[in-house]
């Protein structure tokens, strides 16, 4: 049963992260992009531990982590770029 | 028993992070967006977490609980970068739906 | 400053590193728990120049109070979000409301900003230059002086009691 349920999260999962793909082609503006580069961030780390759970490895915790570190550290990055047209201040 | 609940938490963190991802793409202006990944950090992948620790944990090789640092991270970073995002925006004068307070600040 | 605190500069941070330095691990070899209070110890010390003043949490069982409110806060609202979302996008009623604070310090307004983003349906977006105002959006406020009325009775009065007393 399980199996069966991680694989609906999956096809689910995976649909989310076309739909935020989307709003990353169309826009409008720029910080609509840098939003759904974010959510595409948390889509893939909801993926990886996802994907840890079907092929039963706990290698992926370690993926997701590093994900969800480097996608706040550049989410923050072009806010501040667009915010102040510098990134170290 | 415990296979049910797993397949409950996996299901419903799944359908938030869609239902997040969904109200990225359909809702009217930018500030309306912004409020569709702090549900799907959340709440989906929160449950998909806590899912993962206990599956992990019930795996006859002790405790795993480092999923709870994930979550933990995630809950400490997506405000932040709600409000930064909040403020670009702001910044930029987006178009924005609805009444406004004040108009004066920032 | 008594030589014990300067050696101890923030007390509740060596637990908190020590716990994630284990959780990071995944593991609870003597070791680990070892290494984990040494690394506690040691990052606040070289860092205690980053965080000047030292945070005391009075009322502890309110903060627990209000940590597992902010939980149930944000399952309800998640839920209710969610519908907002499935539903007619035409008829939300999204509002930027200004929400007066009587919260001082740093890290108060930053705990309220950052609660007010979690539960779902709010998003703090601007805190004012002289740091008395915060800039809130909403996604769906029929009125938004209940609102404005809501944060500051369920969140900042109990942050208030736990961090300014």
């Amino acid at each position: 049963m399980m199996a069966l349920a991680v694989d609906l999260a999956l096809a689910l999962v995976a649909a989310a992260a076309a739909l935020s793909f989307w709003r990353l082609l169309i826009g409008p503006s720029a910080p609509d992009r840098i939003l759904a580069l974010d959510t595409l961030y948390i889509n893939t780390i909801a993926l990886l531990i996802l994907l840890g759970l079907r092929l039963d490895s706990a290698l992926y915790f370690e993926a997701a982590l590093l994900i969800a570190v480097i996608g706040f550290v550049g989410t923050l990055a072009l806010c501040k770029y667009l915010l102040r047209g510098d990134i170290i201040e | 028993m415990l296979e049910a609940l797993l397949s409950l938490l996996i299901l419903a963190g799944a359908i938030f992070t869609f239902i997040g991802s969904l109200g990225l793409a359909r809702l009217p202006d930018f500030f309306t967006r912004l409020h569709a990944p702090t549900k799907a950090t959340t709440l989906g992948v929160g449950c998909l977490l806590v899912a993962s620790a206990i599956h992990f944990s019930t795996q006859g090789e002790g405790l795993s609980l480092h999923e709870v640092l994930v979550t933990l991270f995630l809950f400490i970073t997506a405000p932040v970068s709600g409000h930064l995002l909040g403020k670009t925006g702001l910044h930029l004068q987006l178009p924005r739906l609805g009444r406004q307070d004040d108009e004066d600040h920032g | 400053m008594s030589p014990i605190w300067r050696l101890l500069p923030h007390p509740w941070l060596t637990p908190v590193l020590t716990l994630v330095w284990l959780l990071l691990n995944n593991s609870l070899a003597p070791g680990h728990i070892l290494l984990g209070l040494l690394l506690g110890w040691l990052i606040p010390l070289l860092t205690w120049r980053l965080w000047p003043d030292t945070v005391h949490f009075h009322r502890p069982l309110t903060l627990l109070r209000f940590v597992g409110r902010v939980l149930w806060d944000i399952l309800a609202a998640n839920l209710n979000v969610a519908q907002l979302i499935l539903g007619k996008p035409e008829r939300l009623r999204p509002a930027f409301f200004a929400v007066p604070l009587d919260l001082k310090s740093e890290l108060a307004i930053g705990l309220l900003a950052n609660t007010v983003s979690l539960t779902p349906g709010t998003l703090s977006v601007e805190l004012s230059r002289d740091r008395h105002t915060l800039f809130v959006h909403g996604l769906d406020v029929p009125d938004p002086d209940a609102a404005r009325a809501e944060i500051k009775r369920r969140y900042e009065a109990p942050l208030k009691e736990v961090l300014e007393p």
